[in-house]
């Protein structure tokens, strides 16, 4: 099995340090769409979604892998050494459509970080249904387009924020594109 | 003209540099210490930075404490900024000081037990008259050995327990937490309070033991045991399945036996505090586990009144890394704040003077 | 460096404290615990402001750091240093020409921009500490949002002064959710951090805790109606650029009460000289 999967980054210091800056900038930013690159992925990942694996998971934050990735399970297990758990147990869900917030962690009130990301691959990032982003990181409102995520997103978006403090943090991925959403975002239908 | 002097940074620094090595190397008409001097004969020095660089490697531990020229806390910490960054491959199991290889065992609370009293080397009995024979180097006439007792020692706590007069502590069924790799979060359980303790500073150690023994959080110890000698570590690799024994190491371990009342919930019996140190450390591990009891009072229904059983106050104070770094940062420049509160002050003044002025 | 990876940290040291910093990111204002390593420089000298820089350097990056506002001062020399040895990254002290600036105890002068980070070294990140001494506690009154304690404080400091008597680590609550220490800077910088163009991030090594402000996000320095936060400052110009809105340092300079204000920003003085502007001091400095 070892010898037939892809390697990781080319360069795992640079290529991961690039990567997170890309992250930082999109999560300082909400709606800023980043490229990243170093990787060749493995199906049914994109470049983004493989990178930022590579870039922040470890044997120290168990993941959830969405089912239908499956095929990239080993990949992710030799690069990474993250252990698979179910998705309440999760520090990071690694998801190709959207999971239900509420079946992920959100922390508590005096320990709010103690929460899950979802690392979420979608079809598009910057084409697709408009959203109007605005909040800390914004100066003045911002719209991002996106293609594949669920049709009530604002509406179970809406329920997430409400938990503030608490909450989910959403990392969106497009082949090799990202963007996020941090749980105290404001987000309306563009 | 006066703040130029701030000026010349780069240059200061290395100066400073140049002549903190001269310093270090002293008159170079005497010879240069070895490591090997150091290991051998300042052993004790060596175990309290590996304890409290939480290291366990003679020879770094060693060269730590010649680049810090004697200084045992900047030894210290020399090693643990080594150690923080190296990779880890395995966690060890628990060792087993049941199996030590005993150099010194003793008991206060038994006249004599299986195994015996072994005093090993210490200092316990010896007059503290300075030996002006070490001022010159002599040959030492080698120690009497007598052949390894090969009973089996017993731990003491384990010989009261059978007849459960001690509280029986299970193992966690969990992984022990890591203070290196996880900072300190409360309710702090007992085996990171235990690793704060192990890698704590002996001084302050020894201060809040020796402080419930004069009435700040008193538990009534008895040493029940003190052990040292030598123990096996062992890994056990996943890939394996088995473990695999990957070296020795010298520890101190104390088992202190205290005095418990009962309480609603417990019966009349003995408690425990407990103290394991690298090398030969018996003074911290003995410190440690008067420490360790105290830190039990809450659990143990007990009132939380002393500095020593209050356990955010000792596990935030106990690592002197910390406490050396951040007493000592006062010298570095603070003029910004301080002429901020000069202005301040000075502001403060004039409103008192004009509120006095405007009651006159 | 032989020996070390790239910006001192091993990989896995990184990886912690980057995920620590998006939750940081995430949650403005919010002290994230995270596993500080023993660095290379004691604690107290701005361990927790050096792992994050660590963390987030770049070959690419231009760092400027800087200790009371001035590139030049022994503890900014060291960590520039040691960055451009273990790192190999480009430094500098021009405040426009940096994309991370490392701080203790001041903001520059200069407004920063988007694309650049600000890195605070900061020594005791619990805004409360000094009212309540029990991390376990102040730690349940920011889960709560409970900073009556806070206010307290300020109210009985304008019944006994007639004002407000904290000049520096002025307490700033950050987006309306969070009390927050802004680390020791003299509280003239608080209004930099309200919508600051770029990103502020927090570190304190000793207590192991990271926090963060993204740009444009609402910082307020607290206060109340009748009593505003008003920053404290000399009255006096800058004695060698003339400079009347920099934070300004008092030089002591003979021991019969000769003082002399100067930019403690190096960097703004210096481009101001360059500039031509010149106080009353610089003129006389220029012809002796």
């Amino acid at each position: 099995m070892m010898d037939t999967l892809s390697p990781g980054f080319g360069d795992p210091v640079a290529d991961s340090q690039a990567c997170f800056r890309a992250v930082l900038d999109a999560m300082s930013r909400p709606g800023r769409v980043a490229r990243v690159a170093g990787v060749v992925p493995p199906a049914p990942l994109g470049v983004a979604a493989a990178a930022v694996a590579l870039c922040l998971f470890d044997h120290e934050t168990p993941i959830w892998l969405d089912p239908r990735a499956d095929a990239c399970a080993d990949w992710i297990g030799f690069h990474t050494g993250a252990p698979r758990v179910e998705l309440d147990r999760a520090s990071f869900a690694l998801a190709l459509s959207l999971p239900d917030f509420a079946s992920l962690t959100a922390g508590t009130h005096e320990s709010p970080e103690q929460s899950a990301t979802i690392v979420l691959q979608v079809a598009s990032i910057g084409t697709g249904s408009a959203f109007r982003l605005s909040g800390p990181g914004l100066r003045t409102p911002t719209v991002l387009r996106v293609t594949g995520l669920p049709d009530d997103f604002v509406a179970r978006w809406d329920a997430n924020r409400a938990l503030f403090p608490r909450g989910i943090d959403l990392v969106l991925c497009a082949d090799d594109r990202l963007t996020a959403l941090p749980r105290g975002i404001r987000i309306e239908e563009g | 003209m006066a703040y130029v002097a701030v000026k010349g940074g780069e240059r200061a620094i290395d100066s400073a540099h140049a002549w903190m090595a001269e310093k270090r190397r002293g008159n170079p008409e005497v010879a240069e210490l070895s490591l090997d001097q150091i290991e051998q004969q300042l052993g004790r020095a060596v175990d309290r930075v590996m304890g409290e660089g939480s290291l366990y490697d003679r020879e770094l531990a060693a060269l730590a404490i010649k680049q810090a020229q004697g200084d045992l806390i900047e030894a210290a910490f020399l090693l643990r900024a080594y150690r923080t960054t190296l990779p880890r491959f395995a966690h060890s199991l628990a060792v087993e000081t049941t199996n030590m290889r005993i150099e010194r065992r003793i008991s206060a609370i038994f006249k004599d037990l299986p195994g015996g009293q072994i005093l090993g080397p210490t200092y316990d009995y010896t007059h503290r008259l300075l030996d002006f024979g070490l001022t010159e180097p002599s040959a030492n006439a080698p120690a009497p050995t007598e052949p390894p007792d090969d009973a089996s020692m017993p731990r003491v706590p384990d010989i009261l327990g059978a007849e459960g007069l001690l509280e029986s502590v299970g193992a966690p069924n969990r992984e022990p937490g890591d203070l290196t790799r996880q900072p300190l979060t409360f309710p702090a359980d007992r085996d990171v309070r235990l690793q704060a303790l192990a890698r704590g500073d002996e001084g302050f150690l020894l201060a809040m033991g020796y402080s419930t023994q004069r009435g700040y959080g008193g538990s009534h110890p008895f040493a029940g045991e003190v052990r040292m000698g030598t123990v096996a570590v062992e890994i056990e690799p996943a890939e394996l399945g088995f473990a695999i024994d990957i070296g020795d190491i010298v520890v101190s371990e104390c088992q202190m036996v205290n005095q418990f009342k009962g309480s609603k919930t417990a019966p009349p019996q003995f408690t425990r505090g407990y103290g394991l140190v690298f090398g030969f450390s018996e003074r911290k591990a003995m410190s440690m586990a008067l420490v360790d009891r105290a830190m039990r009072a809450a659990e143990l229904g007990e009132d939380v009144t002393a500095p020593a059983q209050n356990v955010e106050f000792v596990l935030y104070h106990s690592d002197n890394v910390e406490g050396t770094g951040f007493v000592e940062h006062l010298k570095l420049p603070h003029y910004v704040d301080f002429q901020s509160e000069l202005q301040n002050v000075r502001r403060l003044r004039d409103e008192v003077e004009r509120l006095r002025e405007a009651a006159e | 460096m032989k020996g070390y990876n790239f910006a001192y940290l091993d990989e896995q040291t990184k990886r912690m404290i980057r995920r620590a910093l998006l939750k940081a990111v995430a949650i403005p204002g919010h002290q994230v615990p995270f596993g500080s390593r023993e660095m290379p420089l004691p604690y107290g000298w701005g361990t927790g402001g050096i792992q994050i820089t660590a963390a987030i350097l770049g070959a690419s990056d231009v760092l400027k750091v800087i200790d009371q506002g001035a590139d030049d001062t022994t503890n900014a020399v060291s960590i520039r240093r040691f960055f451009a040895r273990t790192a190999n990254v480009a430094t500098t002290t021009r405040t426009d020409e940096a994309s991370v600036i490392q701080t203790r105890h001041r903001i520059p002068e200069k407004q920063l921009n988007e694309d650049q980070i600000i890195v605070y070294q900061v020594p005791q990140p619990e805004p409360l500490f000094r009212l309540e001494s029990s991390r376990i506690e102040t730690k349940r009154m920011h889960g709560l949002a409970d900073y009556g304690l806070m206010h307290v404080k300020l109210y009985e400091d304008i019944a006994r002064f007639g004002q407000i008597s904290i000049s520096y680590d002025y307490p700033v609550m950050v987006n309306g959710r969070y009390l927050m220490s802004p680390s020791p800077i003299p509280s003239f910088d608080n209004p930099k951090m309200h919508m600051m163009p770029a990103l502020q991030l927090f570190g304190a090594g000793r207590e192991k805790r990271i926090y963060a402000i993204p740009p444009w996000t609402e910082v307020r320095s607290l206060d109340f109606e009748d009593h505003p936060f008003r920053a404290i400052n000399a009255p006096d110009p800058c004695g060698l650029c003339g400079a009347t809105d920099s934070y300004l340092d008092e030089v002591v300079t003979d021991d019969k009460g000769g003082r002399l204000f100067v930019c403690s920003d190096t960097d703004h003085c210096a481009e101001r000289r360059a500039q031509g502007h010149i106080g009353a001091d610089g003129m006389r400095d220029a012809a002796e």
